[in-house]
């Protein structure tokens, strides 16, 4: 595979993104092209490094609830106490990812106002759903023969639970906070229209002016944020599934 | 012996639906659009018969709910309780709007909301349980849509808040409607007339197949309203650079960039969708055709995809699921559908005009993924049928 070009294209952007940020006015001549002489080129209503915090922030708090919520809950229904809510759960995943993230975002409004709060609200409850599904999945098709040598070797429930289901579960785990982390990156951009402190301001404010330039280099920081937490969660899952490998042989 | 004729998932829905019956508001009543609502009880809201009957239809309701049942009865009871509560808030809105006054809005409160969550919930589960087969899931969607429509037709919720926001700009909610559909149908046309082909391509050439699937990976990973974002300024300079450009409706603001982002979005699942579907092909079956005479062309035609089938339709759901959810965003830089209500709402923070606009979605979304679901499965079934014979 071209692992190579897709580690010195990512390198590359990855050291375009940090000048920019560092120093924006060597792009000033580039984006400059996209806007009219007099329009300001560079966004400076805020510092775009903070913006780029504060969304990542965002972003790491919903998906560290929605993961501890998601996974909580789908070792509940996976357990004999809570199975008379498993086909209700799996329906709810299901119809819920029908739900579009905007609704979530803009019903959550009226109820906590505008700010960070019904943004972080919507990220969490939208964010639970892939996390939630692929846990369930996961703890739900382990093979029996597996569970049933773990309760002959004498195993409590709770050592099964955490010595053999949740590392088994892991991989597939991951990947739905992967998901779930994304699709969080793309719900805070949008929650800058509820007053959301993200990068999604810089978007907005450009189209509100027409200003071309601010318009790319929001769109160009959030696509790498993106890139990045994806990236990122994709290496951990494919190390995880590595260090599998040798124990399922 | 009690506790084993108390359904858990029951006594949980009867904890959330009782407290919002009894001690939520209702519904909230403005004198006019623009000042703070007051939140109003059912008690307070409704004539004293059909608060007498709201209750107890819905004791009833949640009674049978939290004990052991058939399955049928509980998805009876469910219907019951939600058309009940959506009759109760139509006549709460008649019964607060004074006579002739214009100006009062009542709007629904959270005691609605969690009342039609809770009863929503039994019915989903009490259907899950049920499985109703591909024919009958569809029939039974269509049967909620009628009962929706004969609510709006009948009159009864026209002093809901929500009926007068429709009914102010019935005309651009067509409008906005239709042009949601065309953007999210014609998105996934055009995805799918790019996107087959190209799956195909990557199923017979395995050097491209990486490359390809890890570039659309890459797309699909980028928010969408920055795509949009990234798009929007290459399209602005064509139509500010290039001559004629504009007089094709190529512009930087407005339906072009969505458009082209959606399409991007959608290639993702329709080649990988592609791929795993042909390769899913079991190899003595085209070797067989091989066999018979069948020139490339026609084993791809007659064998491998038809066999691919239930994939690519898959595909389809979660591409049109998916547009109908974007096409919302598309309202933010200019090219229509219902995101328009959604972000005139929240910037005049008017909760109904943002359910006029998020509601539709829902459903939208929520039919196209029942109807595909039982599309997909019936084709499953057709290609599983066809194997046997």
């Amino acid at each position: 595979m071209q692992i190579t070009s897709g580690i010195v294209f990512r390198t590359l952007f990855g050291l375009g993104i940090l000048a920019f940020l560092a120093r924006p006015e060597w792009f000033e001549s580039a984006l400059g092209l996209f806007v009219d002489p007099n329009m300001p080129v560079v966004y400076r209503q805020g510092n775009l490094f903070f913006l780029l915090l504060q969304h990542l922030a965002l972003v790491l708090a919903a998906t560290t609830v929605a993961t501890l919520v998601a996974i909580t809950a789908a070792i509940f229904v996976t357990r004999s106490v809570g199975i008379d809510f498993m086909p209700l759960s799996r329906s709810i995943v299901s119809i819920g990812q029908t739900f579009p993230p905007v609704a979530v975002l803009a019903l959550c409004v009226p109820v906590l106002g505008f700010g960070n709060g019904p943004t972080l609200v919507a990220l969490i409850l939208y964010g639970l759903l892939p996390i939630f599904e692929n846990a369930l999945t996961a703890l739900r098709t382990i093979d029996p023969a597996v569970l049933e040598a773990a309760r002959g070797s004498g195993m409590s429930e709770s050592q099964k639970l955490m010595r053999v289901e949740m590392p088994l579960a892991m991989p597939l785990i991951i990947s739905g906070i992967r998901l779930s982390a994304v699709i969080s990156v793309a719900t805070a951009t949008i929650g800058s229209t509820v007053a959301a402190k993200t990068l999604g301001e810089v978007i907005v404010a450009g189209l509100q002016s027409y200003n071309y330039a601010f318009i790319l280099q929001g769109g160009v920081l959030v696509a790498a944020l993106a890139l990045l937490i994806h990236d990122t969660l994709m290496i951990v899952e494919l190390r995880m599934q590595r260090l599998r490998r040798p124990v399922s042989n | 012996m009690i506790k084993q004729r108390i359904d858990k998932l029951g006594a949980v829905i009867a904890l959330i639906a009782m407290p919002a019956l009894l001690f939520v508001p209702f519904v909230t009543f403005k004198a006019n659009r623009i000042v703070h609502g007051q939140p109003v009880s059912v008690y307070s809201a409704l004539p004293t018969w059909a608060a007498a009957c709201l209750t107890g239809v819905t004791f009833g309701v949640l009674l049978s709910a939290m004990i052991k049942t058939g399955v049928l009865v509980r998805v009876l009871a469910a219907c019951l309780g939600l058309v009940t509560v959506l009759i109760a808030i139509g006549l709460a809105a008649i019964h607060l709007t004074p006579d002739g006054n214009s100006f009062v809005r009542v709007s629904t409160a959270s005691g609605f909301w969690l009342m039609l969550f809770a009863l929503s919930m039994l019915l989903i589960d009490a259907l899950a349980r049920l499985r109703p087969q591909p024919v009958a899931r569809m029939l039974l969607l269509l049967g909620g849509l009628l009962t929706i429509a004969a609510f709006v037709m009948s009159g009864l919720w026209n002093e809901l808040s929500l009926l007068k926001e429709f009914s102010t700009r019935a005309d651009g909610f067509w409008r906005e409607a239709w042009r949601h559909l065309a953007l999210a149908v014609g998105s996934l046309l055009a995805a799918f007339a790019i996107g087959l082909p190209l799956g195909i391509l990557c199923y017979r050439v395995e050097k491209a197949r990486a490359a390809i699937l890890s570039l659309l990976n890459i797309i699909q990973t980028v928010p969408s309203i920055a795509l949009f974002g990234l798009l929007i300024a290459p399209l602005g300079w064509i139509a500010a650079n290039l001559a004629g450009a504009s007089e094709l409706g190529i512009r930087g603001i407005g339906a072009a960039p969505a458009f082209i982002a959606l399409v991007l979005y959608a290639l993702l699942p329709i080649v990988a969708n592609t791929v795993s579907g042909l390769v899913g092909v079991d190899a003595a079956v085209s070797n067989a055709a091989k066999g018979l005479g069948m020139t490339d062309g026609q084993i791809l035609r007659r064998i491998e995809l038809p066999l691919a089938m239930p994939a690519i339709l898959t595909a389809i759901r979660i591409v049109l699921v998916q547009n109908i959810g974007m096409a919302t965003i598309a309202a933010l830089i200019g090219g229509g559908g219902f995101g328009v209500f959604v972000f005139q709402g929240i910037g005049q923070t008017a909760t109904d005009l943002v359910l006029l606009g998020a509601l539709p979605t829902v459903a939208l979304a929520l039919c196209a993924a029942v109807i595909m679901d039982a599309l997909t499965e019936l084709a499953t079934r057709a290609r599983k049928e066809t194997a046997t014979a």
